[in-house]
């Protein structure tokens, strides 16, 4: 039986779509509950970030919470960067106790691009020993093999890169990953289908779904920003030409034109199992993207 | 061995700034090797502080100055019982052991840091010193091709790399190669990467309790006072 409604829809055969939602910076989370009131009916699942590039804001656990309460289903996105094994159960023990089942399992970006810089980096975990831990919370005991009162089941996630521009070491770490108990992949940002086909021959051996990760870019600057300054993303030059062509004020526009295209191609052709579509900061326009795809 | 940077100038001005006599103390250890704190560092600062105090007109303080052979051992601190008589206090160059040390040696005079002890490391290059290990307690290079992923790799994570790697190095910082694509090119070279693809649980932070303390086994077995 299904853990949850996301769960359910990754064992049928249909095409998976999911969305994700940065929260405020800040307590005011009406704009965000105005975003998954937009976003709920349209995908089957929504990711919550969890203090997204390392930048400190509202949790991820609390809008969760804020989208099962709008009716939504959310994928909580956990990350080891700022709490230590004792806080990582801990919250997983709340977020199935409040029927957020769905965890996507990351290291997390470093403490150095965000904007606390000073922090102490946690890691005391990473993303293929917290997914072990999620699962074997499942067996009724904690990490060190205390009985936990009740027992929680997940339905659980991770990432992958497969863009990365050195794929090999990505590859092993991925299926380690898919060992570990990973049941569903959300990858990071894809600009080019051939490596998406590439890595789905290599995936398409694990009994898992792969959501291809669809960044919508707003402008060629935005692109070329990304290149620089947002950890592991490689858009290509291509891309970036194709946005720096169109007239001024028309880049998002574009961008959500190339988004669409991809995402048609990726379902026509059948090139993986769903997308994530990330318009962080501009959620509102995902509606308009699904429409056009 | 130890690496350390020497404090600004500012701040030893200010942190000296209660005692009149004060004893410049150098290490001819790892200090003297990473330019901290070594004969000639002692001699450059002793000039630096006089020169400045000069320049502002509060001639308050006294320098003197020694280097001696290691801080970080009793033994070699018996040479300044009677120059610590005639001081206010030690400014010890040493790494944070060296200046620990003459305090627990000299119960009775207050001790000042003048480095910052930044890391255990190599240089890399003339004047370039990078971290190669934190003492984690629990050596893991065998397994990491002789490349340590604690020190590393910039969030110390043990089953390869994040998504964060670009060009070979890592998300942090532009100039730093990341740990992970180094161990995994290396593990390659050496026929080991099955190393790579084994499962490595979470560190053990407890290999020694904290506050950590190693006696010597042999030792004990012999039924030896250790202190
Ligand atoms: S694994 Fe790294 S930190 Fe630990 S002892 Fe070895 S070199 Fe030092
Ligand atoms: S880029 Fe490499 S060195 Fe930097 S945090 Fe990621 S795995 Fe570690």
């Amino acid at each position: 039986m299904a853990n949850s409604l996301f769960e359910e829809k990754l064992n049928s055969n249909g095409f998976l779509v999911t969305t994700e939602i940065g929260p405020p910076k800040g307590a005011d989370v009406s704009e965000m509950v105005h975003c998954i009131d937009l976003l709920k009916d349209k995908v089957d699942a929504i990711n919550v970030t969890d203090h997204q590039s390392s930048v400190m804001r509202f949790p991820s656990l609390g809008g969760c919470l804020l989208v099962k309460e709008c009716g939504g289903e959310p994928i909580i996105q956990v990350t080891c960067r700022d709490r230590n094994r004792l806080a990582l159960q801990a919250d997983l023990l709340l977020a199935y106790s409040r029927g957020i089942k769905n965890v996507l399992c990351l290291t997390g970006d470093s403490v150095d691009v965000g904007d606390h810089k000073e922090a102490k980096p946690v890691f005391d975990l990473d993303s293929v020993q917290l997914l072990k831990m999620a699962r074997g919370m499942e067996s009724g005991k904690d990490m060190v093999g205390n009985e936990l009162k009740g027992t929680p089941q997940f339905c659980l996630g991770a990432s992958v890169h497969p863009e990365a521009d050195f794929i090999e070491p990505q590859l092993i770490k991925f299926e380690k990953k898919v060992i570990a108990g990973a049941q569903f992949f959300q990858t990071q940002g894809i600009f080019d289908l051939e490596s998406l086909k590439k890595f789905m021959q290599y995936a398409s051996q694990f009994n898992i779904k792969i959501l291809a990760g669809i960044i919508v870019l707003a402008s060629a600057r935005m692109a070329q920003y990304m290149n620089d300054n947002v950890p592991g993303i490689i858009i290509s030059q291509a891309i970036i030409d194709e946005l720096a062509n169109v007239e001024k004020g028309k880049g998002l526009q574009k961008g959500i034109e190339i988004a669409s295209q991809f995402i048609r191609t990726i379902r026509e052709e059948n090139l993986c199992h769903g997308v994530h579509i990330m318009a962080v900061g501009k959620e509102g326009i995902v509606p308009d993207i699904l429409e056009a795809a | 061995m130890i690496v350390a940077e020497q404090k600004s100038l500012e701040e030893i001005r200010r942190i000296i700034a209660p005692y009149e006599k004060v004893l410049l103390l150098g290490c001819g250890t790892c200090v003297t090797v990473c330019g901290a704190g070594g004969e000639r560092e002692v001699a450059f600062l002793n000039s630096a502080l006089r020169v400045a105090q000069a320049k502002s007109d509060d001639g308050v303080h006294n320098f003197s100055e020694y280097t001696v052979k290691r801080q970080c051992d009793f033994e070699f601190l018996d040479v300044l019982v009677d120059k610590v008589n005639e001081v206010d206090t030690i400014l010890s160059l040493g790494c944070g052991i060296g200046v620990q040390v003459v305090a627990e040696r000299f119960p009775d005079i207050p001790i000042l840091p003048g480095v910052n002890t930044s890391f255990m490391g190599m240089a890399k290059e003339w004047g370039v010193w990078d971290e190669r290990c934190a003492a984690c307690g629990d050596c893991r290079l065998a397994e990491t091709a002789g490349i340590c992923p604690i020190t590393r790799c910039t969030k110390g994570i043990l089953n390869g790399p994040c998504a964060g790697t670009k060009n070979g190095k890592c998300e942090a910082n532009k100039d730093m190669d990341c740990a992970w694509i180094l161990i995994y090119k290396r593990l390659e070279r050496l026929h080991q990467l099955e190393k790579m693809r084994r499962y490595y649980p979470p560190r053990n932070f407890r290999v020694i309790p904290r506050p950590r303390r190693i006696v010597m086994k042999a030792d004990i077995e012999q039924g030896e006072d250790n202190g």
